[in-house]
């Protein structure tokens, strides 16, 4: 055990305590097979603070009702609440206006409308759509999709061994027939921080525009949309220590106007005839229907925790932890870790020598730690690698260096029962 | 409390490590591709008949260890025996990995070596890779798909 590690630190404005982090929690004090548990699975769903739990509680308990069209007490509230989520969203990514902030269900809904909506009413036969090879799968079919609907051509940008965007390759992608450049912000099997501003600078320069998957970003590193000057950004609330079944799109005002409605139904219209029907404004024009009004107030209160503890605290706190967890799996014979990028996140992906990735797993569990394995819904990146899949463990800012021991511990304990 | 010694006995180490029957099989009479699409288990079955009785059986492919020593103990166990003795063998074996019965003595013996699978009981998500070489097989002896998914 290292214990000399600091449990504090300083950066930004305030001072940084993972054992004050912790007790906000709940989930994190609780033991498995008889063990404290190890929450390390953080790039699949972030644990929620007490503060996102009680505000659900407090909306059902108190003021459970719809938005937008009761004249009554509680549904007044409601809104109110639900719009300043809003507020606080168009803030913490620096959106021009709460008219590009669109509440949906996750980042894939986001991605689904942006290419069915978009991609499908401006897409000819014969033009171009680019990802890369590091996507998600959430990246990937949407865009298959309106391939197969419009005609259009999907591209991918190539990796290299270190699981990076290969940049003179995407270059040479670009062409005028370049209308959509989809890419992910921060690869969930990889850890890879992408230089998204370089290529959305380089997808405007032949007038494409930009979607950024930001669902592993958010948590992590500030997003500015406006410095970005990105078209779309999506991200989802699970993964911001928020409710599930909440996500994000934002998309600059100028797009989101010229978009035809995505979904049909209440909320989304200004007046409706057995004829005609007048769409609503932005930006309930894309917010068909009853929304998740408990999960969007819950958001706006992860988001309040996550600024209140400050992204720079975050990052700083999470970058130590990396570099400690990446240096000492080096030491443990036949670690072969998979993204080895300049720029990475708190993702370490890895396979064991002889150890198939549900096995250790299976074995981590037993002791109480909960990582991920399998291909992280990322199939393209697992044969890139050759492998069938990977172990992943991805740290948040309540994560600890004892807790990064004790991950070590479980790996020692793999390869005994299989060495 | 499930001790890990239960599920990773030292005979599913063992099949793991050198699985039996291992092989591409040429001058199989079929070829049943087994996949677990949630894990990435993938394997091949290949299977020969010499009328009601199976000739030989044999596997490749990929899988964690569980997977791996379950088809390798599945062949070792089957080789040679009738047809329906296997189908036999094959409810027997489903069924106690699937339930939730203590088993008694008399009826652990007659899985032989097979039980040391019964470990996977208390894995619920890993119940698939235990038994994916089973379905495969129940496939290939049916004669009917080629390809087998768990989900």
């Amino acid at each position: 055990m290292n214990t000399n590690i600091a449990q504090t630190l300083s950066a930004g404005q305030s001072t940084f305590s993972v054992d004050t982090i912790r007790a906000d929690f709940p989930i994190l004090q609780q033991e498995v097979h008889g063990k404290q548990l190890v929450y390390l699975d953080n790039a699949a769903t972030t644990q929620k603070p007490l503060s996102v739990i009680t505000t659900l509680d407090d909306y059902y308990r108190h003021y459970n009702s719809n938005i937008h069209r009761g004249v009554h007490s509680l549904s007044e509230k409601a809104t109110a609440a639900y719009e300043a989520s809003r507020k606080k969203t168009k803030d913490f990514i620096n959106a021009a206006s709460t008219k590009e902030i669109i509440f949906v269900r996750g980042t894939t809904e986001a991605i689904n409308l942006v290419a069915q909506s978009y991609g499908r009413s401006t897409l000819k036969p014969g033009d171009e759509i680019i990802i890369s090879e590091m996507e998600h799968h959430s990246n990937i079919v949407p865009w298959q999709l309106l391939c197969e609907q419009t005609s259009a051509v999907l591209r991918i940008i190539p990796i290299n061994d270190d699981g990076e965007l290969i940049m003179e390759e995407y270059r040479k992608l670009l062409n005028e027939k370049t209308k959509i450049v989809a890419i992910v912000h921060i690869s969930n099997a990889l850890g890879t921080i992408n230089p998204v501003k370089k290529i959305i600078d380089m997808a405007h320069a032949v007038n494409a525009v930009v979607l950024v998957d930001g669902a592993q970003a958010v948590a992590h590193t500030g997003v500015d949309v406006q410095a970005l000057e990105c078209d779309f950004y999506v991200f989802s609330g699970h993964k911001l220590f928020g409710p599930t079944g909440t996500g994000v799109l934002y998309g600059k005002q100028e797009l989101l106007e010229r978009m035809p409605p995505y979904q049909g139904g209440g909320d989304m219209i200004k007046m409706v005839t057995l004829k005609k029907t007048l769409f609503n404004d932005l930006p309930y024009k894309f917010e068909a229907g009853t929304p998740h009004i408990a999960g969007v107030i819950g958001l706006g209160a992860a988001i309040d925790y996550v600024t209140k503890t400050g992204l720079a605290n975050i990052s700083a706190w999470e970058t130590a932890l990396i570099q400690y967890a990446t240096a000492e799996s080096a030491k443990i014979n036949g670690l072969r870790p998979i993204g080895t990028a300049k720029e990475k996140i708190s993702i370490l992906s890895f396979t064991l020598d002889k150890i198939h990735p549900h096995d250790i797993g299976t074995i981590l569990d037993h002791e109480g730690i909960a990582i991920r394995t399998g291909h992280h819904c990322a199939m393209p990146v697992m044969e890139h690698f050759h492998v069938p899949a990977t172990a992943r463990a991805s740290f948040a800012f309540y994560n600890t260096h004892a807790e990064v021991d004790r991950l070590l511990q479980g790996l020692k304990k793999c390869l005994e029962i299989f060495g | 409390m499930f001790d890990l010694k239960d599920l990773y006995q030292e005979l599913i180490v063992d099949h793991n490590r050198n699985p039996r029957n291992f092989r591409k099989m040429q001058d199989a009479d079929r070829v049943v591709e087994g996949f677990n699409p949630l894990c990435g288990d993938h394997l091949n079955l290949y299977l020969k008949l010499n009328q009601d009785q199976i000739a030989d059986l044999s596997f490749d492919g990929s899988g964690c260890a569980i997977s791996v020593a379950s088809a390798s103990l599945m062949t070792d166990a089957l080789k040679g025996k009738k047809v329906a003795d296997a189908e036999s063998v094959f409810n027997v074996f489903h069924n106690m990995i699937t339930d939730n019965k203590l088993h008694d003595a008399e009826e652990i013996e007659h899985l032989g070596k097979l039980a040391a699978l019964l470990g996977v009981k208390d894995y619920p998500a890993r119940v698939k890779c235990a038994t994916l070489c089973w379905h495969t097989l129940h496939t290939a002896l049916e004669g009917k798909e080629k390809t087998v998914t768990t989900e």
